[in-house]
């Protein structure tokens, strides 16, 4: 008998697994190869094997991966990331999937994560660098291109929402080999100006939608030191909700789209009006409230003292303060008491005109058929008549 | 550039005035005429954004490298 340890076969591929999980580059790994054995289960789990000329490789696409990727067919060359693990029941390792590119593309998301993770390290999107977003803006400066459907959509939200801002433009290409330069330049342009000519309290950085090749000048490293360190803080808009590029990680704020930058940008002018309203209806109330508890006060002093001429300055004030509200377009607690009193007085006539009311009274109604006698000259001798008082009605025939 | 203040100027004064309404240590005859300033404050606001017509320029490079703008053409 073996003098150390014996242990199970569990225990044993449990020891295993656990040096994978360890490991430096296992639980993060980039793999490129060709795809083959692709199999989609019913369960929405996939699975297949990664080959290249001299080795393969089991893999994993659980199903909420393979829900968000576009699967791969036999025969694909692709890049795939995930970590290698220790199956347990079958004795295998295998690569768990949860993103797959085309071979391409791969090495972009490669150089992506690269990147990230260096600035990331660096500090360069931490939270403490943010800065807040002037919630009403007076000047805003634009790096996009300016033939683009982007800087239409920019300027149409903002006229809607906040006419009152100024716009300055600082054109930029947005895609291609010349587009981090360009960017650089026009975010180190409008920075001047605001340091030099106009300030600026914001500056949206735009570019609408586009494949991942299109929006690439903004994962460029020399683009997001521009933006982490633009002294004006930065709204990013770049391509669709589902687009993350290192811009917006760098930027103060990131919104989904070029359109949603200008909204984070600016009030609606609707809730500012109601924001107005509701700033001068605060003001009237105290002051109200004031005038109130003066004017209580004023009442208690005139009882003791007989004290009349106070009285008159309260209600001057009062005065003074209900014009001042109606300017302001607010009802005041004084036009209120005149409406109140204005609706029960037609309340009364109303109840006064109640036929009902009046005949309570002893007043009768006097048909003819189908018409209303109002008049002697309707009805003749003989005629008859139907007559109608507050608890019933009774036929009748004229007399004469 | 003009002395007109701004929106925002105003609606931060505006803002100040009420928060000093609303603080209650004012003498009467002050916290009115803060209010008909405050009432007056709202008229202007209002006035202001139902003139505003969005205004955009474009940068441009001036002679001698001095940055300058021009008003922006769609």
């Amino acid at each position: 008998m073996p003098t150390q340890d014996i242990l199970s076969v569990s225990q044993v591929t449990a020891y295993i697994k656990s040096l994978f999980l360890m490991d430096p580059l296992l639980p993060d790994v980039w793999v490129t190869g060709e795809v083959s054995n692709f199999k989609a289960a019913a369960s929405g789990h996939c699975y297949l094997t990664l080959k290249d000329g001299d080795a393969s490789l089991k893999a994993v696409i659980w199903r909420t991966a393979a829900r968000q990727m576009t699967l791969p067919r036999d025969g694909d060359a692709v890049t795939a990331h995930g970590y290698i693990s220790v199956y347990e029941r079958d004795g295998i390792y295998q690569l768990y999937i949860d993103r797959l590119e085309a071979a391409g593309a791969g090495r972009l998301w490669q150089a992506f994560e690269q990147l990230r993770g260096r600035l990331a390290a660096e500090g360069l999107f931490d939270e403490a660098r943010k800065r807040a977003i002037p919630p009403r803006p007076g000047r805003i400066g634009i790096v996009t291109s300016s033939t683009a459907a982007a800087l239409r959509d920019i300027l149409r939200t903002l006229a809607a929402r906040y006419p009152l801002v100024d716009v300055v433009l600082a054109p930029a290409a947005v895609q291609g080999l010349e587009a981090p330069q360009s960017i650089v330049l026009s975010l180190a342009a409008l920075n001047r100006w605001s340091a030099e000519r106009e300030r600026l309290d914001v500056i949206i950085v735009a570019r609408g939608g586009g494949s991942i090749e299109e929006l690439w000048a903004f994962n460029d490293e020399r683009v997001a030191r521009a933006i982490a360190g633009s002294a004006v803080p930065v709204v990013t808009g770049i391509g669709h909700e589902t687009d993350f590029t290192i811009a917006d990680f760098a930027a103060d704020l990131r919104a989904p789209t070029p359109t949603a930058a200008a909204g984070a940008c600016s009030p609606d002018q609707r809730e500012l009006r109601s924001a107005l309203g509701a700033l001068l209806a605060r003001g009237l109330a105290t002051t109200a409230g004031r005038l109130e508890g003066m004017t209580v006060a004023v009442a208690a002093l005139e009882a003791r003292a007989a004290l009349a001429s106070p009285q008159r300055g309260i209600a001057r004030d009062r005065q003074r303060l209900d014009d001042l509200a109606r300017r302001g377009g607010l009802a005041t607690a004084a036009a209120l008491r005149n409406r109140r009193a204005h609706l029960q007085g037609l309340a009364r006539q109303v109840a006064a005109l109640d036929p009902n009311r009046v005949l309570a009274r002893g007043y009768a109604i006097v048909t003819r058929g189908d018409a209303l006698v109002s008049s002697a000259r309707q009805v003749a001798a003989g005629d008859p008549i139907n007559v109608r008082v507050a608890d019933g009605a009774f036929d009748a025939t004229v007399q004469g | 550039m003009t002395d007109e203040p701004t929106f925002e100027q105003l609606y931060a004064e505006l803002e100040e005035i009420v928060r000093r309404l609303e603080a209650g240590d004012l003498p009467l005859a002050e916290s009115l005429t803060l209010f008909e300033r405050s009432a007056a404050l709202v008229e202007r606001c209002n006035a202001l954004l139902d003139n505003a017509e969005l205004r955009v320029r474009e940068l441009t490079q001036g002679p001698g490298d001095v940055p300058d703008t021009r008003p922006f053409e769609p």
